[in-house]
């Protein structure tokens, strides 16, 4: 049912075409109906599914798979590569700045996983980087916030640049970028609070945010259980922003992860990192072939 | 979506606007068919009298798959506190909830306890203080990391001794594979029914309105740990409706009692399905008025 694996499913239409030599073109829409279904379950954008199935049936019914021997592996092959090709097909690396500071900006839904990404990041980056980050705490909204963005800091090692609750953010990163001029720290990483993309009055706030800072790399992060809506949300976000890149969170689920597709089609950003987990070690680089095979359940 | 006319071309769109509205492709699949059915049975012809149907019968079908069940929250028959215990994912909305539904009681006059049982995730115990401030309702809390029963054991203790009304219990953010996770849970629940044999009254989930497929699977695990007795549809004042609880009602049978419409403390209503259903398929409904 709702989340047998694709394979299976397609080795059972398979199983009935068995002793038939070649496949039709009734057959091979018989397979794109498995497909469709198993997108449209791992919450692939009704839009973006449409797209994607009549593209692979085009090369289904084209000569490589028509005369095949084996047209199942076939065609499963065509749909995980075209999938894997949607979803740009190998990692890119964060954008770095020529001169310090290279900033970040995390921007996204509420309760996505902005801020303990941007703890996670912080810490890959010292990691990875020795580099020396350091917060602006950009969200003056949500309860204890800054209380939050200060322990995940803490953890990491870094320091929090805040003025409590009372200020206008955008003044808020002006100061903290100047702060962080004078201790010539080489990243700089903006958490934002959680925002509705039809929330005209502080979409604008992330637009003056932007203009101010000319951050290097604005993440849109994204929860990677969103249904339908993702494509939406994250043209949203694309079309106010302009973002730079995307970070999936909550992957250690066992969500299908659809919203990852829809995403990286609707913007066409580069998906960088996905969140698998509460700790701050638990960010890792974005495997297009990996996540394919995920959404169609393979 | 486009309604034209009251043809095939048209309940393929109603497939489509299911599916967008994360109802789930069987449960799209479905209720297509048999609103083609009810369509045909009624024998409609305008368009403007179809989203009329097809709204009712949605409804009806709501309605059904809980005939046995009331949608309204349970209190403690006696003089004994009731204890409301509040499940979900990462994120989902289980604090800001739990802060809203504090001031709604205390408005009624009820005297009202927070518990601050997530004592895992950075500043969760920091947030709820913050609400309970805000709402003018005291918080059981201990220090971060510690045994999050043993707060929650706590919070019973003193909401009998100091005669409350509502014990609101917060607890962390957890995703329903996690078994670790799902069995610190059921302890939590554990402590609670040891403590007061007939709480708690309510075990919510609290569900993001934007989840897709995955809100299933989060329901089914929920509630069998914890015995889940409603859902809260949180964040509905954004772009999507939640139309995946009519899949988990149809599968589960879980009533949503509750939805949040925002971040402020007012931002929380009683569920009113017509009213759901309606903000679901409006796209139909100012559809057919052309
Ligand atoms: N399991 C899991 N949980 C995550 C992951 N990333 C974040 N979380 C959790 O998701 C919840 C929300 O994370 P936050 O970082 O507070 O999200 P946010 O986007 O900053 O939220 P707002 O500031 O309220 O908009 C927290 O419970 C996090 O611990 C992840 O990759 N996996
Ligand atoms: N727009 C909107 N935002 C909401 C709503 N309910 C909660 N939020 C926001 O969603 C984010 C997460 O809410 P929390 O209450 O912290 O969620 P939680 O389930 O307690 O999160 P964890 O404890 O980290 O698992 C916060 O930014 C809230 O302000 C709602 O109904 N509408
Ligand atoms: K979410
Ligand atoms: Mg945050
Ligand atoms: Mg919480």
């Amino acid at each position: 049912m709702a989340f047998e694996g694709l394979s299976e499913r397609l080795q059972k239409v398979f199983s009935t075409l068995r002793g038939k030599g070649k496949l039709s073109e009734d057959d091979v829409r018989k397979v794109m109906r498995e497909v469709r279904m198993a997108l449209l379950e791992a919450d692939v954008n009704f839009d973006v599914v449409k797209g994607f199935v009549k593209q692979v049936r085009e090369r289904a019914l084209g000569a490589e798979v028509m005369d095949s021997l084996s047209p199942s592996q076939q065609v499963i092959k065509i749909v995980d590569d075209e999938l894997t090709k949607l979803m740009g097909e190998e990692a890119v690396p964060l954008n770095k700045a020529p001169h310090i500071p290279t900033i970040i900006m995390m921007v996204g839904l509420q309760g996505a996983g902005k801020t303990t990404t941007a703890g996670k990041l912080a810490k890959y980056l010292i990691n990875n980087d020795k580099a020396r980050p350091m917060f602006i705490a950009g969200d003056v909204y949500r309860p204890a916030a800054i209380e939050q963005l200060k322990t995940v800091a803490q953890q990491v090692g870094a320091p929090v640049y805040e003025e409590g609750t009372d200020k206008d953010p955008v003044e808020i990163v002006k100061n903290g970028l100047a702060q962080a001029a004078e201790n010539k720290n080489d990243y700089v990483i903006i958490d934002t609070a959680g925002r509705l993309e039809i929330d005209d009055k502080l979409m604008d706030e992330l637009a003056r945010i932007k203009e101010l800072a000319h951050p290097n790399e604005i993440l849109f992060v994204a929860d990677s259980m969103t249904g339908q809506v993702a494509a939406k949300v994250a043209h949203g976000f694309d079309e106010q922003l302009d973002i730079t890149g995307v970070v999936l969170t909550k992957l250690d689920g066992d969500t299908r992860g659809g919203a990852a597709l829809s995403i990286r089609s609707v913007t066409g950003k580069p998906i960088k990192f996905i969140g698998q987990g509460e700790k701050l070690d638990q960010l890792d680089v974005f495997h297009p072939d990996r996540m394919a095979n995920r959404i169609l359940g393979m | 979506a486009n309604f034209r006319s009251v043809d095939e071309e048209f309940f393929d769109d109603l497939e489509e606007l299911l599916i967008e509205s994360d109802v789930g492709y069987e449960t799209a699949m479905r209720l297509s068919d048999e609103l083609r059915e009810e369509v045909k049975l009624e024998n409609v012809k305008k368009r403007s009298d179809v989203s009329d149907v097809i709204v009712k019968k949605l409804v009806d079908m709501y309605d059904e798959e809980g005939k046995e069940e009331d949608n309204s929250l349970k209190f403690s028959k006696d003089k004994t506190p009731t204890v409301f215990l509040f499940v979900g994912v990462n994120g989902a909305g289980k604090t800001t909830t739990i802060g809203k539904l504090a001031h709604r009681y205390q408005q009624e006059g009820k005297k009202v306890l927070l518990a601050a049982g997530d004592t895992f995730r950075a500043g969760a115990i920091e947030q709820l203080q913050v609400w309970g401030k805000r709402v003018n309702v005291p918080v059981q809390a201990s220090k971060a990391q510690t045994d999050p029963a043993s707060v929650v054991f706590d919070a019973v203790h003193r909401a009998v001794a100091e005669d409350f009304d509502i014990l609101l219990v917060d607890t962390a953010g957890r995703l329903q594979n996690k078994e670790g996770l799902m069995r610190e849970l059921e302890k939590i629940k554990r402590v609670i029914t040891r403590e007061l044999p007939e709480a708690p009254q309510e075990v919510l989930l609290v569900l993001d309105g934007s989840t897709g497929q995955n809100a299933l699977s989060q329901a089914k695990q929920f509630n069998e740990t914890t015995d889940v007795s409603g859902i809260v549809l949180t964040k509905i004042d954004g772009s999507s409706q939640g139309g995946i609880v009519l899949a988990i009602r149809n599968e589960l049978h879980i009533p949503v009692k509750l939805v949040g419409l925002g971040e402020q403390m007012d931002d929380l209503r009683d569920f009113d399905p017509e009213k759901f259903i309606y903000g679901l398929f409006k796209e139909l409904i100012v559809g057919s008025g052309e």
